[in-house]
This record gives C-alpha cells, structure tokens and sequence, in this order.
C-alpha cells in the first residue's frame, strides 16, 4: 500500500484515479475500515496538504469550510458559530474529542452514512459542495452527493474540495438534534436539522428541514412552504409538520430502534428543531 | 511496496524513521521508537488509551497514519513529566487514587491535560464531556473527574 500526499488539487486527483486508491482525509473511518480489512487501498492519497481544502473562510457570498478542515476547529470558529449554529451543533456531535481534533465534514458526507450528523445539517442550511477533480472543479448542492449507504456519485479521481454555506440574512436560525440511546458518543437513531428565516413579524419566510437515519439516505421534507410561510408556527401547523415527518420516514430497524420508535421520534425532533431554529430567527 | 521517509518532532526531540504505509502512528510509537507509554486498547479510536497530541490537538494515535505524523509535532504521555519529576497532575492522580490497573491512564493524563490547557476552570460536566473518549474498564471515572477538577482549582489558586 503506498503513500503520497499531493500538494495540489489536480495531483490528488491524478493519484486518486488509479485503481484502489481512496482518498484520506481525518481518518477516522478509513483506518477503521483498513483495520477491519473492510477495504484493502493500493494507494491512500492524503488530500490535506491541497489548497484551501482546510481553511474556513468568510466573505460577502457566505462561508466556506474546507472539507478536511478538523470538526474541532471548525467549532472553534465564533463567527461561523453565530451565523450557523445548528450546523455547528451538529458536527460536534460526531465522536469524542480525540475524534473531533481529526474527523472532517469531507469524511463525514463521503462515508455516506444514513446517520451522518453533519449531513442534515448541511442540507438545512442550502449548503453545497466544490468537487474537484481531473477536468476541474463542479458545484453541487449537498443532498446531491450520497445515493445509497456508503455510495456517492463522486467519479474516479473526484473528491470534495470544501463546503459552502450561504451568508444567514437577518432573522435567520437554524438547529439540529440527533436521539441517540446513551448520552455521548454514539450513531444517531434520528437526525433532524431545520434552518428557518422570519421577516419583522416574526412569519416564516422560509423553510427547510431535513432528516438522518430515517431512510437509506438524507431526506428533504416536501411541502413544508404551504404549512409555515406568512405564519408564525402554531398547533396546527406543528402538527402538519410531526406529521409530514412521520410519512417521510422509510427506517431499518436495529438493535437502536424499532421502525415504530424511528418514525415517532422524527416527528418530535422536526417539532423540537423547528422551535428552537424559529427561537434563533427571531432573535437573530 | 514502498517505505516512506518521516521525520518528526515528538516530545521536543527530533525522530527520523522509515515507514509502512499501514503503521498507525501508534504502532510506530511502541514498536518502531519504544515509547510504549501510549496504550493499544481498541485500535479503533473508541477508547482513547492511545491519546497524543498531534499539532496541539488531542487525537487517537490508532486513527493517525504513521506517515501523517511527517513534520508533525506529537507530544506523547513520556513527555508530561520533567526528567524524574511528576506533572502536578500525575501527582494528583497518585494522591487520589485515580487509577486502578491503569491502563487508560496515560491517555486520561493527555487528554485532561488538554482540557486543562484550553478552560482553566471546567465544570464538572465539561470535564466529563471531554473525557467521555477515555474508557476506563476499571470504571474508576469519579476519582479521575475529582483529580482534574482539583488540580484545576490548585492551578487557579496559585
């Protein structure tokens, strides 16, 4: 098995094309998956020493997150906790503190996990992500990139440069919440992130929720807009959302939860995110 | 298969050593440099006995790539206390009796001395929170969470 760690985009993408050559990031699923010989790599290609793939950024278009950027320097970041706490919220949650000081928001869409925290997250808050590769880089929003458990549509030689978040307007708030069986560190049974904006009159206007762990990958809850927009959330409109969650949901069932216990929680965690985002929008 | 050239600073001294691809760093500690205070305990990054510093942050040596480690600056449990002298915290964890087979305690040492080194005053919930990558099969948590809170307030109080 060889070693290189290039030092630019199109050299990592040259050494990624080859046969048996996986991309390294954080490592903290990959030399787990090297261990346990779920994977036997020709060549591990270091993606880190790439430009800009750990930097995190801010400027007039919103923020930029390199994907190999460690998750405990990204929490670290005050400005970005502001503008996206729910984001922020969510990739802490991902393993202990001596995971957090290597594992990467990269690893953590490209492992392609149901129940990756940092996921629903991402795609609540209308992120996207620059694949590079051998013919240049490509923008694609993040729901995009996993297609079934462990399965992505990154090509031969593509792997991801960094992430973008837009830039918050005002009375904008979004959250995050996972269940999980112990209190720490452990796989999500449910994930729901839910970014929300209000105008003056604290009414929604806009919306976006998604879910983790719930089916084979992430998923978008649809016809949000015709419950919440103009209004202010209420009974009713809660309801229609625990609702709408609860049909979304496509489960396994395993030793964490029953398909009853994941399809009930969803509905809770998409009522609890929505407050407490809505509680962020109108006091931001 | 090709060895890779590493070299790299740990605990203040240079180490310059050929490399497998597939030697964590971890491997390389132990077998390769004899520093055999970081412990192998699951090699799979969920129970924290092999934590180093890597850069100045907390990281398990199981989950680095020995070849990682190249310009790196890792600081390992051999490097906590001065020559024969303890850290204070090594110390406290003696007074309190905060080890029993003491296995996880060179990793627990690293990583609450990290905590220590970035909130001078953590609360107990802090603490454990932090520790919570630090299994101890012993499960003597209570002592270890007590010699931490208490060196802090020492640290504090001098």
């Amino acid at each position: 098995m060889d070693y290189v760690a290039p030092k630019t985009a199109m050299e990592a993408s040259e050494a990624l094309v080859q046969d048996g050559a996986f991309a390294l990031a954080g490592g903290t699923d990959l030399l787990v998956k090297l261990k346990t010989k779920f994977i036997s790599p020709n060549i591990v290609v270091d993606i880190k020493q790439v430009p800009k793939i750990t930097s995190i950024e801010e400027s007039m278009d919103g923020w930029w997150i390199g994907a190999a950027t460690p998750c405990a320097e990204i929490v670290e970041h005050e400005s970005l906790c502001q503008d996206w706490p729910g984001v922020v919220e969510a990739l802490s949650l991902i393993g202990s503190t001596q995971i957090q000081g290597r594992a990467t928001l990269g690893g953590n869409l490209c492992n392609a996990s149901p129940a990756a925290d940092s996921v629903p997250a991402l795609i609540a808050a209308n992120g996207t992500c620059v694949i590079s590769g051998q013919t240049g880089e490509r923008e694609e929003p993040i729901e995009n990139i996993v297609i079934s458990p462990g399965a992505t549509v990154l090509a031969k030689g593509e792997f991801i440069l960094g992430f973008k978040l837009p830039k918050p307007p005002s009375g904008s708030g979004d959250a995050y919440l996972r269940l999980i069986p112990r209190s720490e560190m452990d796989i999500a049974v449910v994930g729901v992130g839910t970014s929300v904006s209000v105008d003056k009159n604290k009414k929604i206007t806009s919306i976006r929720i998604s879910l983790g762990a719930i089916a084979p990958t992430q998923v978008i809850l649809d016809g949000l807009e015709d419950i919440f927009i103009g209004k202010e959330p209420d009974e009713d409109s809660i309801n229609k959302l625990v609702s709408l969650a609860e049909s979304a949901c496509r489960p396994i069932k395993d030793k964490r939860g029953t398909i009853e216990y994941r399809t009930k929680i969803a509905g809770v965690l998409a009522k609890r995110t929505l407050n407490i985002a809505y509680e962020r929008a109108t006091n931001h | 298969m090709s060895k890779t050239h590493v070299s790299t600073q740990i605990n203040g001294d240079s180490y310059e050593f050929l490399c497998n691809t597939q030697q964590t760093l971890l491997d390389i500690l132990r077998h390769e440099l004899d520093l055999t205070g970081s412990k192998e305990g699951c090699s799979t990054g969920d129970c924290g006995a092999c934590s180093v510093m890597m850069e100045d942050r907390l990281v398990c040596a199981c989950l680095v790539l020995g070849v990682e480690a190249n310009g790196k600056e890792i600081e390992t449990i051999e490097g906590l206390s001065s020559g024969s002298s303890l850290d204070p915290l090594q110390q406290k964890f003696i007074d309190l009796a905060a080890l029993q087979c003491g296995i996880c305690t060179p990793g627990v040492l690293v990583a609450a001395k990290a905590l220590l080194a970035k909130n001078k005053n953590p609360s107990e919930e802090e603490v454990r929170f932090w520790l919570a990558g630090n299994l101890c099969r012993c499960t003597g948590y209570d002592k270890i969470v007590r010699a931490v809170l208490e060196i802090a307030a020492e640290a504090r109080n001098t």
